[in-house]
């Protein structure tokens, strides 16, 4: 016997021929079954997100149908009168989501930095699980707290403001700041005291992911801010945080989705106005979720619909900012290392 | 200040700090003494007493978990970044313990720079600023022109100024393993050390990139005193001209078995376990 027809270079096939091969993954069935269950859940929670998008979207319909584009521009909210539209809502929605981040963001960033950077150990579990618990009120309770004890003392705030920065249409105010008597009641229930009470809620939030992110940045590089006579602060300023840059904003994002459609505590504090007005520091304001929550009650069923409407609006701006906030926190990371 | 006093380094004043540095001309003389280390409860080094003189390439060799690389972490005060660290000793720069209560770390960690096993430049930063992160990092301010000397020379210095000058905007990232490091060395010698600690600074390259890192070495080593640590048995021999060999037993904590000449230490060993570990009879 001989070995030379093995050796043989292969005779030269058709080229067609040489196809990929379907190959059987070859699963234990515990593989299997663990496969696909694993699967049936993750569309089951799928299925029932999108449901949720398709029943508020279906609800639209008539809605949109009877006040077409007007229901975007109108800011009224008169059933009665047939007046109904969302523009005041949404201004109000995001104007609150807003001051709860700019208020909460510097607050969760020095919480994680402080947390992930400077605590000394034995204190690091502790905060971290202090932080956690802020998340765990609810938020019945923060909105209590900030009604009955942080509003009396943020009047003062909102007052200062109004007299040093009045100029700017942003901090003015409809009432006299500097009267000898001062109309308190003008800067009670304002979008800038629900989004004081919202940023509590958010602040846990963004503080969580931000966290997580510091502690990923490498210790490689780290060191090397050391080695070379940096301060704490010089490496967290020159290594920590560019790497978390993703991080950062998308913590941001994700607790601004939470602030989007926060309700109870805003319920709570605002006193409803469908104004389109930008005074943040002036009584009354509305929210997207506290105007369901307040007139879902005593609803018609057309009434309803609208509701459900403002609902579906909402549903789509909170997505859309989530998805955002996952893009930035998952390319923060994967591929920081590589970016820029 | 009265004259005649001892100048140390922490009084240097403001002025002097955000200077930009001017080269140097020889290294400083580094002599650890008594030096042991500890993590948690766990003693890893044990007295360990070594003088690093200037001009001079010490090589600091011996089996895994011997504690070299705790040692040369001890000699900038890097070893203390770990929580469960401690450190017993002296580690004297130029006569000056830099241990001493009052001693600026960051200051001691400037003259005395590191460069790692694993290259590290910063992600985020472009070539140029990879080679000044150092100043930044310390608040020295330099000139545009400055910086641009500044750049050149210490590329120059670490062997990449050729490869990489018509690149110093792109990230330093995207450099090869061994330009990296060449990259990691230029940086640390931007804050112009005296004396610079090397952690198996060749051991993630390809034998062509550890040439060029062990030409930088023999070309730097008259201006900087430089401390290595390596697993490499030849580059020690290639290098260096002080040798110190570490060994820990079991359950023991690490020693300097024998330090000496280079030449002595490979050929002419008088411990018989230094004989044993340069012959390659365990390790």
């Amino acid at each position: 016997m001989t070995l030379a027809p093995a050796l043989a270079p292969t005779p030269a096939v058709e080229p067609d021929d040489d196809q990929p091969r379907d190959i059987d993954p070859g699963l234990s069935p515990a593989d299997r079954l663990f496969q696909h269950s694993a699967r049936a859940i993750g569309l089951t929670v799928l299925a029932i997100f999108g449901s949720i998008g398709i029943f508020l979207g279906y609800q639209a319909i008539p809605t949109f149908r009877h006040y077409g584009w007007s229901f975007f521009t109108e800011n009224e909210w008169q059933p009665q009168l047939d007046k109904l539209g969302i523009s005041a809502v949404i201004l109000g929605t995001v104007e609150v989501a807003l001051i709860a981040i700019v208020v909460s963001f510097p607050l969760a960033l020095l919480t994680a930095l402080f947390i992930s950077e400077y605590s000394p150990a034995r204190l690091k579990s502790g905060l971290v699980s202090l932080v956690d618990l802020m998340a765990a009120v609810p938020s019945i309770v923060y909105g209590l707290w900030a009604f009955f004890l942080l509003q009396p003392r943020a009047i003062y705030v909102s007052r200062w403001l109004n007299q040093h920065l009045g100029f700017l249409p942003i901090f003015k105010v409809d009432a006299d700041p500097n009267a000898a008597a001062w109309q308190q009641s003008s800067y009670t229930s304002s979008a800038f005291i629900a989004g004081l009470a919202v940023s509590m809620m958010t602040i846990p939030l963004a503080a969580a992911v931000m966290r997580s992110v510091f502690a990923q940045a490498p210790l490689g590089e780290r060191e090397a801010a050391f080695a070379l006579g940096a301060t704490r602060w010089g490496m967290i300023r020159s290594v920590v945080i560019p790497f978390s840059q993703g991080g950062i904003i998308g913590g941001s994002m994700l607790a601004l989705g939470r602030a989007l459609g926060e309700t109870i505590a805003v319920l709570l504090i605002i006193s409803p106005a469908f104004d389109l007005k930008i005074r943040m520091l002036e009584v009354g304001t509305i929210t997207t979720s506290s105007l369901i929550a307040g007139l879902f009650g005593d609803a018609t069923s057309a009434q309803l619909s609208a509701l459900l409407t403002a609902g579906f609006v909402l549903f789509c701006m909170t997505l859309a900012v989530n998805t955002f906030a996952a893009v930035f926190v998952n390319r923060s990371r994967s591929g920081t290392a590589t970016e820029i | 200040m009265t004259p005649g006093e001892t100048v140390v380094v922490s009084t240097s004043t403001l002025d002097d700090l955000l200077a930009p540095p001017e080269p140097r001309r020889g290294g400083a003389r580094l002599e650890a003494v008594n030096v042991s280390a500890w993590f948690g409860s766990n003693k890893v080094l044990e007295r360990v007493s070594l003088p690093m003189l200037p001009g001079v390439v010490t090589a600091l060799i011996g089996p895994s978990g011997c504690g070299k690389s705790t040692f040369l972490r001890t000699l900038n005060r890097m070893h203390e970044s770990v929580a469960s660290a401690k450190f017993a000793g002296e580690v004297r720069l130029n006569g000056n313990d830099i241990y001493q209560p009052g001693h600026r770390i960051t200051q001691t960690r400037r003259s005395i720079g590191m460069v790692f096993q694993k290259p590290n430049p910063f992600p985020a930063m472009t070539i140029g600023d990879n080679v000044t992160a150092g100043l930044k990092l310390n608040g020295s301010r330099v000139s545009r022109g400055e910086r641009a000397d500044l750049i050149e020379r210490c590329l120059t210095r670490a062997g990449l100024w050729s490869e990489v000058k018509d690149r110093l905007g792109e990230p330093g990232q995207a450099l090869s393993g061994g330009q990296q490091q060449r990259l990691c060395i230029a940086r640390s010698l931007a804050v112009d050390p005296a004396v610079l600690l090397m952690d198996e600074p060749c051991s993630a390259l390809d034998p062509g990139s550890t040439n060029r890192i062990e030409e930088t070495i023999r070309e730097l080593k008259d201006d900087v005193t430089i401390v290595i640590v390596t697993h490499n048995m030849q580059q020690a021999a290639r290098v260096s001209q002080q040798c110190a060999f570490f060994l820990a037993t079991q359950g023991t904590p690490g020693i300097i078995v024998e330090a000496g000449d280079t030449e002595q230490i490979f050929n002419d060993p008088k411990d018989s376990r230094t004989s044993d570990y340069v012959n390659g009879r365990f390790g």
